[in-house]
C-alpha cells in the first residue's frame, strides 16, 4: 500500500480516537472553567487566606509539568488507595491544570475592567456579589475570549499527554496500529495532519465567534 | 541525576530555539513574501499546531523511515528545538514590531544598511523587549522535558519511574518530589529572568510586560 | 563659482492614486540654508525624505555634487551617509547612551576606531551645547536637549548637506529656542541646510533662499526679502496673513 492508501485505511480508527481526545478536551475545558472562576474571583476580591490557597493552587499547577500531574494522580494515588480508571485520571487532570491556567486569565480579565464599573455599580446599591455577577462578569467574558480560544487549542493538544497514562486517545490509538503493521512514520504523519486540520477548523470557528460577540467600540 | 538531564534537554532545546527562532522572527518582519509565505509561516504553523507529544514521534520515527541513524536524543532536540523555535519566533516578532518605526529610518538616514540596522539598533532593543515573553517559553519548554520520557531518554521523570519500580515505594512520594523539582527549577528560572531584565532595563524607558500563557 | 551641493529635478511621488509631490525641481548651493514652507500636508517632508530616499521616488532625478543619486547602480548607504537627516520625532536610539547614539555612525558605518569616533562625537556634543549629558539615555534627556543629540548624530558624519525635518515641530515652545539656536549658528558656520519648519521668525532672519510649497508644487522660491514682502502669489499672501 502506498502512503495515502494507508492513511485511508487506517483513518477511521484514528477518527474514533481522536473523539476520545475531543471528549477528554471538552470534559477538561469545562472543569476548568467551573474551578476557574471561582479561583480567578478568590484571587481578585478574596481575603488574604484565600488569596495564598488560590495562589498556591495555582502556582503548583502551572509550575509542573502536566505528564508530573497526571502521574500522580494515576500511579501515584493507588498507593494511598485511590485509583482512577485512566481516562477519568486524565479528565481530572487535565481539568485541574485547565483551572489553574483559565482561572489567570480571568484574573486579567476582570482586572482589565475598568475600575469604574464596579464603583459605579455599588453606587446604585448593588452588593458586591450582585455586582461581581451582572456588571463584572459579563464584560469579563468577552474580554476573555481570545484567552480561552488559545487554552481549547492548548488542551487539544495536551491531550495526547494522556497517551502516557495509557487513555486510548488518537496518540494512543496510533501506536497501536503501527506496533501491528510497523509504518509507524506513516502513522505519525497522518495523527500530525489531523491534529493540524481540528486546530485550524478550532481557529477559525473561535475566531468567528469573537468577532460576534464583540462589544462594539471596546 | 534524572534532574540535571532535564536541565540540559531544556538548555538545549532552548539554545536550538533561539538560533533559529531569531532569524525567523527577523525573516517574517523583514524578508520579501516569499521568504514569509513559504519558509517562515509554514514552519511556525505546523510546529504550533502540532502536540510536543506527536512531534517527538514523528522526528523519532521518521529517522528510521529514512533511514537515518537518530539516537532519541536527537530526535527530541529536533523537535523540540524546532518546536522552540516557532514559538520563540513568535515572542521575538512581538517585540520586533513593538519597536517605534523612527528608529529604523533613523538608522537608515545616517547610512546603515537593513543588516547593520537591524543588528545594532532593532535587536538589541528586541531582545530586552523579549525577556518577558522568553521566561514564559523557558518554562514551558523545561515542563516539556518530561515528554521526553516517551522516547526513553532517562529524564527526571523516567529516573522516577526507576525509583518506584525498584522499591515498590511510595509512588506518590515519589512523583510529588518530582513535581517539586521541576517547581523549584521553574521558579528559579523565572527569578533569574525577571532579575535579568531588570538589569537590562533601559533607564527610563518603560518595558511593557507582556503576559503570555504559560 | 559657488559648487551645487544638491539638484533636485522635476520630482514625482505619489501615494497609492493620490500625486502629493507634483513635479518639483531646484537646487541648493554649498554653504546655503534653504527653508521650506508652506501649509502642512502639502508634500514639504515626503519632499525631503525622497532625497534621501527614506520614501522611494516615483519620477525625477537628484544629483549630489556631481553624481546622480536616483541612477542604479548606487550604493544607497554610502549616499545616506553623506546625507545628515533630522526627524521631527528625534528618533535617537532608545537602548544606547547619547555618546553612542552620536558615535555609533562613525563606528558601525564608517568603520572609525572607537577613540577617533568619540573625539569626534565630543566636538559635535559642543556644538550643540550639551557637553555634559552624554552619558544619558534619550529617555532622560528633554524634547529639546534630544533633538539637539540627534542633530549632533547627524553632524559626526560629516555630511555634505543636512536635511531637518520640522526639527522644532514636536517641542514644547519653551524649548524650540534651544534647537533653533543651534541651527542658527550651523548656518553661521556655513553648513549646507534644508529646512522645513512652521518657524518664520528663522525663515525671515537666517535663510538665504526660502521655498513655498503648496500642494505639491513650488509656487515661489526667492531671498526672504522678496517673499516676505512682495509675494507674487495671492496663495503666499494669503499663508502669510494666516500665520501672522
Amino acid at each position: 500500500m502506498n502512503f495515502f492508501e494507508f492513511a485511508w485505511s487506517i483513518s477511521p480508527k484514528l477518527l474514533a480516537g481522536s473523539l476520545t481526545s475531543l471528549e477528554l478536551t471538552a470534559l477538561a475545558i469545562s472543569i476548568g472553567f467551573i474551578l476557574g472562576i471561582p479561583l480567578s474571583l478568590g484571587r481578585v476580591y478574596g481575603n488574604k487566606i484565600i488569596y495564598t490557597v488560590t495562589t498556591i493552587y495555582i502556582e503548583a499547577f502551572r509550575g509542573t509539568p502536566i505528564l508530573t500531574q497526571l502521574f500522580i494522580l494515576y500511579f501515584g494515588l493507588p498507593s494511598i488507595g485511590i485509583m482512577f480508571s485512566p481516562f477519568t485520571a486524565a479528565v481530572i487532570g487535565l481539568g485541574l491544570n485547565s483551572a489553574a491556567y483559565q482561572a489567570e486569565f480571568f484574573r486579567g480579565a476582570i482586572q482589565a475592567v475598568k475600575g469604574g464599573q464596579m464603583v459605579a455599580a455599588r453606587s446604585i446599591g448593588m452588593s458586591k456579589i450582585k455586582a461581581i455577577r451582572y456588571i463584572i462578569l459579563p464584560q469579563m467574558f468577552r474580554l476573555v475570549i481570545p484567552s480561552w480560544s488559545n487554552e481549547l487549542i492548548l488542551l487539544l493538544k495536551a491531550s495526547s499527554i494522556a497517551y502516557m497514562i495509557q487513555v486510548s486517545e488518537l496518540v494512543s490509538v496510533g501506536r497501536q496500529i503501527a506496533s501491528r503493521n510497523f509504518r509507524t512514520f506513516e502513522v505519525f504523519l497522518v495523527i500530525a495532519f489531523i491534529y493540524f486540520v481540528i486546530v485550524e477548523i478550532l481557529n477559525r470557528i473561535l475566531h468567528s465567534v469573537e468577532k460576534k460577540i464583540k462589544i462594539p467600540g471596546l | 541525576m534524572g534532574t540535571l538531564i532535564s536541565i540540559e534537554l531544556a538548555l538545549a532545546f532552548l539554545g536550538f530555539g533561539f538560533v533559529v527562532g531569531l532569524p525567523l522572527a527577523v525573516g517574517e518582519v523583514y524578508g520579501n513574501k516569499f521568504v514569509k509565505n513559504l519558509a517562515v509561516l509554514p514552519i511556525v504553523e505546523f510546529f504550533r499546531s502540532i502536540p510536543a507529544l506527536v512531534l517527538l514521534f514523528l522526528f523519532y520515527f521518521g529517522a528510521s523511515y529514512l533511514n537515518l541513524n537518530f539516537s532519541p536524543f536527537i530526535a527530541a532536540l529536533l523537535a523540540m528545538g524546532f518546536r522552540s523555535a516557532a514559538y520563540q519566533s513568535q515572542v521575538f516578532r512581538g517585540a520586533i514590531l513593538s519597536i517605534d518605526v523612527g528608529q529604523m529610518q533613523a538608522a537608515r538616514s545616517i547610512g546603515m544598511s537593513r543588516f547593520k540596522a537591524i543588528r545594532y539598533i532593532i535587536l538589541p532593543q528586541a531582545l530586552r523587549i523579549s525577556i518577558p515573553g522568553w521566561s514564559n517559553e523557558y518554562a514551558m519548554v523545561l515542563k516539556d522535558t518530561s515528554l521526553v520520557y516517551a522516547l526513553g531518554i532517562t529524564e527526571l521523570m523516567r529516573q522516577g519511574r526507576y525509583i518506584v519500580a525498584r522499591t515498590f515505594g511510595n509512588a506518590i512520594l515519589v512523583y510529588v518530589i518530582c513535581a517539586l523539582i521541576y517547581f523549584v527549577i521553574v521558579h528559579f528560572g523565572v527569578k533569574l529572568l525577571d532579575f535579568l531584565e531588570k538589569k537590562y532595563r533601559i533607564p527610563g524607558y518603560e518595558i511593557k510586560k507582556v503576559t503570555t500563557r504559560a | 563659482m559657488t559648487q551645487i551641493i544638491l539638484k533636485v529635478e522635476n520630482l514625482h511621488k505619489s501615494y497609492g492614486k493620490t500625486e502629493v509631490i507634483k513635479g518639483v525641481s531646484f537646487e541648493v548651493k554649498k554653504r546655503e540654508t534653504k527653508v521650506i514652507i508652506g501649509p502642512s500636508g502639502t508634500g514639504k517632508s515626503t519632499l525631503l525624505r525622497c532625497i534621501n530616499q527614506l520614501d522611494p521616488l516615483d519620477k525625477g532625478q537628484v544629483w549630489l555634487e556631481d553624481v546622480e543619486i536616483t541612477k542604479p547602480p548606487i550604493d544607497i548607504n554610502q549616499v545616506r551617509a553623506s546625507i545628515g537627516f533630522v526627524f521631527q520625532s528625534f528618533n535617537l536610539f532608545t537602548h544606547l547612551t547619547a555618546l553612542d547614539n552620536v558615535r555609533i555612525g562613525p563606528m558601525r558605518v564608517k568603520g572609525m576606531k572607537e577613540e577617533e569616533a568619540t573625539k569626534i562625537a565630543v566636538e559635535e556634543f559642543k556644538r550643540v551645547g550639551l557637553g555634559d549629558k552624554i552619558h544619558h539615555y534619550p529617555a532622560q534627556l528633554s524634547g529639546g536637549q534630544q533633538q539637539r543629540v540627534s542633530i549632533a548624530r547627524a553632524l559626526a558624519m560629516s555630511p555634505k548637506l543636512i536635511l531637518f525635518d520640522e526639527p522644532t515641530s514636536a517641542l514644547d515652545p519653551e524649548l524650540i529656542g534651544e534647537v533653533l539656536e543651534v541651527m542658527i549658528n550651523l548656518a553661521k558656520e556655513g553648513t549646507t541646510m534644508i529646512v522645513v519648519t512652521h518657524e518664520m521668525g528663522f525663515a525671515r532672519s537666517v535663510a538665504n533662499d526660502i521655498i513655498f510649497m503648496d500642494n505639491g508644487i513650488i509656487l515661489e522660491e526667492g531671498p526672504p526679502g522678496e517673499i516676505f514682502k512682495n509675494p507674487k502669489h495671492k496663495r503666499t499672501a494669503k499663508f502669510f496673513s494666516k500665520i501672522t
